[in-house]
């Protein structure tokens, strides 16, 4: 039983982790539930004196099994499903704003990057170096992502469907708009 | 006195679900938090006095004695960080109160910082490792809702980078402590010292470093940092300064306490937290170089900073763990009121590109003597606080004869402070550049108050400077606590 189980958990947690590593953000979440999942086993796992009753009548004064192990796992399975619950929201949230599944890169990131490719560029053709701002120069659908996907949102838009092309919301102005997928 | 200890934890708990009641008056809310947050730093230094004179104080939850029940301990360490982080917290929720911006999105602002205030305080003061891990869930919980707040794109995207390797990290820990159980038996903290005695060489090695890279996800050390400077900079300002500041040191608190307190000396990873140490310090440094934001620089120093706290734990020595609670003090400090500056900045010039900044210091005086305390500070320029603290770590690492650590955070404080010139020279020198709409002007109440709340960040840090010599006996104390856990053990299990 312990080695059935113990495979268990190491199966969920290797699912899991192949999820996580993942970029469409409805398989994280999955991802993640898996994992804490794999979590909560071991801690089932882990009782002192396992294959006892966990409980034992008033006629039947027999040793039980540890309850501890119960208790914790019983914690880590709220705080799991509160973070997950959180996770799904925060997903949510992301196909309202993007209209897609998938983490994003950091603007950030790319501004970095792109500066990098001119710097080479110029230093190869004896040019000088750019010391100016890395955002002059940059459309906006440059910065909101890419051009595909700022065509997708823009026909989206269009079918009156939701999705928030450049992301500036009201303060406030938190619940789903539109009707939804 | 044994009030004091689940006083700071209980009290915000119950002010954050008061806070959400009275939701829709501001002013109410206000008043709860700043309320709240006044008399848990009161009652936190009154603990401080209380611990350093008298010794440990330990409360058993529920009344089930130590390794049964949950074990609140308010020992030195516990102490002083409870100290520091309700003063940052109190600070940083003025400066939030004054700006407004962070404030008005939501009514979930007062509830979630609030949590995040007992979560962070849970996490000091329990000696249990199963509860530490609830407290540290707690306050990610909280933090997850501040970083999120206003869901704007940006947001959701950093947000989402952050609650995934936090999850991660909790899972792993999680998988830690079922492992520990399952082989020591208990959890408690004081308990599982000498529990974990007992176990093979190997197994202790295996949770030591186990426990270390669930710290480490959490404290942002080297190959584990990368989330901090995407996730952190899109906040508003007071909620990036108190993740930036507070957050990331819970962290090295638990890194700190678990390594000092659960493992025998031959168990504990000294070689590998140097090395950790100095790559970390390395990397943080010149990734804040390559930024063109202040915010984002700050967040790669962030992950610098967090390299000396761990250069003194790996060397395990009394004045290299002093050395480290001294720079983890004067560092919260410092760093929380350097992102309310670059909260101030961005509110006098509307962004925080160094491009589109110049001549600040016409504009803003006072924020530019604030920036300029605060940096010279974290650099370790003397005779600010910073300074103090390097001293106290690089004569830590050459009483050691670990040359090369030292070597290494020298080479990283230059570093740092040619990334914090350059944002001087960007920002305060030069001409004014017509830059993006000004969110506020100078004057007003609401700038006074946030204005005065940096400012007093600013001055506890040269406080900690001028009373340099009290407050370094203070941390030699506590670490000389941390190395012979014997007294905690005693306190907790009375034996």
């Amino acid at each position: 039983m312990s080695v059935l189980l113990a495979f268990v958990a190491a199966v969920l947690m290797g699912v899991g982790t192949y999820l996580v590593l993942q970029r469409q953000l409805s398989r994280i979440v999955i991802g993640v539930g898996l994992m804490g999942h794999g979590a909560n086993v071991l801690f089932v796992l882990s009782a002192q004196g396992r294959g006892r009753p966990a409980f034992t009548t008033g006629h039947d004064k027999g040793p039980f099994t540890d309850p501890l192990p119960e208790a914790l796992a019983l914690t880590g399975i709220v705080i799991t499903f509160a973070v997950t619950a959180f996770l799904l929201a925060l997903a949510y949230r992301s196909w309202l704003v993007t209209h897609d599944d998938e983490v994003e890169d950091a603007i950030e990131d790319r501004l970095i990057a792109r500066r990098t490719a001119e710097d080479e560029t110029r230093r190869v053709l004896g040019g000088p170096l750019s010391d100016s701002d890395p955002e002059a120069g940059l459309t906006d659908t440059d910065l909101a992502g890419d051009p595909d996907r700022q065509r997708d949102r823009d026909r989206d838009r269009d079918s009156g469907r939701p999705g928030d092309a450049d992301g500036g919301d009201p303060p406030g102005a938190d619940g789903p708009r539109g009707e939804g997928p | 006195m044994t009030a004091l200890v689940s006083l700071p934890v209980v009290l915000p708990l119950v002010a954050a679900a008061l806070s959400i009641v009275v939701g829709r008056y501001r002013t109410a809310q206000r008043v709860i938090g700043l309320v709240t947050l006044t008399g848990a730093a009161g009652m936190a230094i009154a603990l401080l006095v209380h611990v350093d004179s008298q010794g440990p104080i330990v409360v058993d939850a529920g009344g089930w004695p130590a390794p049964v029940g949950i074990s609140l301990v308010a020992d030195r360490l516990s102490a002083i960080m409870l100290c520091v982080s309700s003063l940052v917290l109190l600070a940083v929720l003025v400066f939030a109160v004054g700006q407004a911006e962070a404030e008005r999105i939501h009514v979930g602002f007062h509830p979630a910082f609030l949590a995040l205030s007992a979560g962070v305080s849970l996490a000091f003061v329990t000696g249990d490792l199963f509860n530490l891990f609830v407290a540290v869930e707690v306050s990610l919980m909280a933090s997850y809702v501040l970083l999120t707040l206003g869901g704007r794109r940006e947001q959701v995207r950093a947000g989402m980078t952050y609650v995934v390797i936090s999850l991660m990290a909790s899972t792993l820990f999680l998988t830690a402590l079922a492992l520990v159980y399952s082989a020591a038996g208990t959890v408690n903290l004081a308990d599982l010292r000498l529990a974990i005695a007992d176990l093979p060489g190997g197994v202790q090695d295996a949770f030591a470093l186990l426990l270390a890279v669930v710290f480490g996800t959490k404290a942002a050390v080297f190959p584990l940092y990368f989330w901090l400077p995407d996730s952190y900079p899109t906040a508003p300002a007071p909620v990036t300064a108190v993740l930036a500041g507070l957050l990331t040191k819970v962290g090295v608190y638990a890194l700190l306490r678990t390594q000092t307190l659960l493992f025998p000396g031959s168990a504990q990873p000294g070689t590998l937290l140097l090395v950790v140490a100095g790559v970390t310090m390395l990397v943080g440094v010149l990734g804040a170089i390559a930024q063109d934001d202040i915010r984002r620089i700050l967040s790669f120093q962030v992950v610098s900073q967090i390299g000396y706290m761990v250069m003194g734990l790996g060397l395990f020595t009394v004045a290299g763990v002093a050395g480290a609670v001294y720079y983890m003090v004067q560092t919260i400090l410092v760093k929380t009121s350097l992102f309310l500056t670059a909260g101030l900045i961005e509110r006098t010039t509307g962004t925080g590109r160094l491009a589109r900044i110049g001549g600040l210091v016409h504009r803003a005086p006072v924020v530019a003597v604030l920036f300029l305390v605060t940096a010279l500070s974290l650099v370790g320029i003397p005779p600010l606080s910073g300074f103090v603290a390097k001293v106290a770590l690089v004569e830590a690492g050459v009483a050691s004869e670990s040359y090369a650590i030292v070597a290494v955070a020298l080479v990283a404080s230059l570093l740092t402070l040619y990334s914090l010139v350059r944002i001087w020279t960007n920002t305060f020198w030069g001409d004014p550049l017509p830059a993006g709409p000004a969110v506020a002007s100078e004057g007003g109440r609401g700038w006074a108050v946030m204005v005065g709340a940096t400012a007093a960040l600013a001055g506890l840090s040269v406080a900690a400077a001028v009373a340099a010599a009290p407050l370094y006996d203070l941390c030699a104390r506590t670490a000389a606590d941390l190395l012979d856990p014997a007294r905690y053990v005693e306190a907790v299990l009375g034996r």
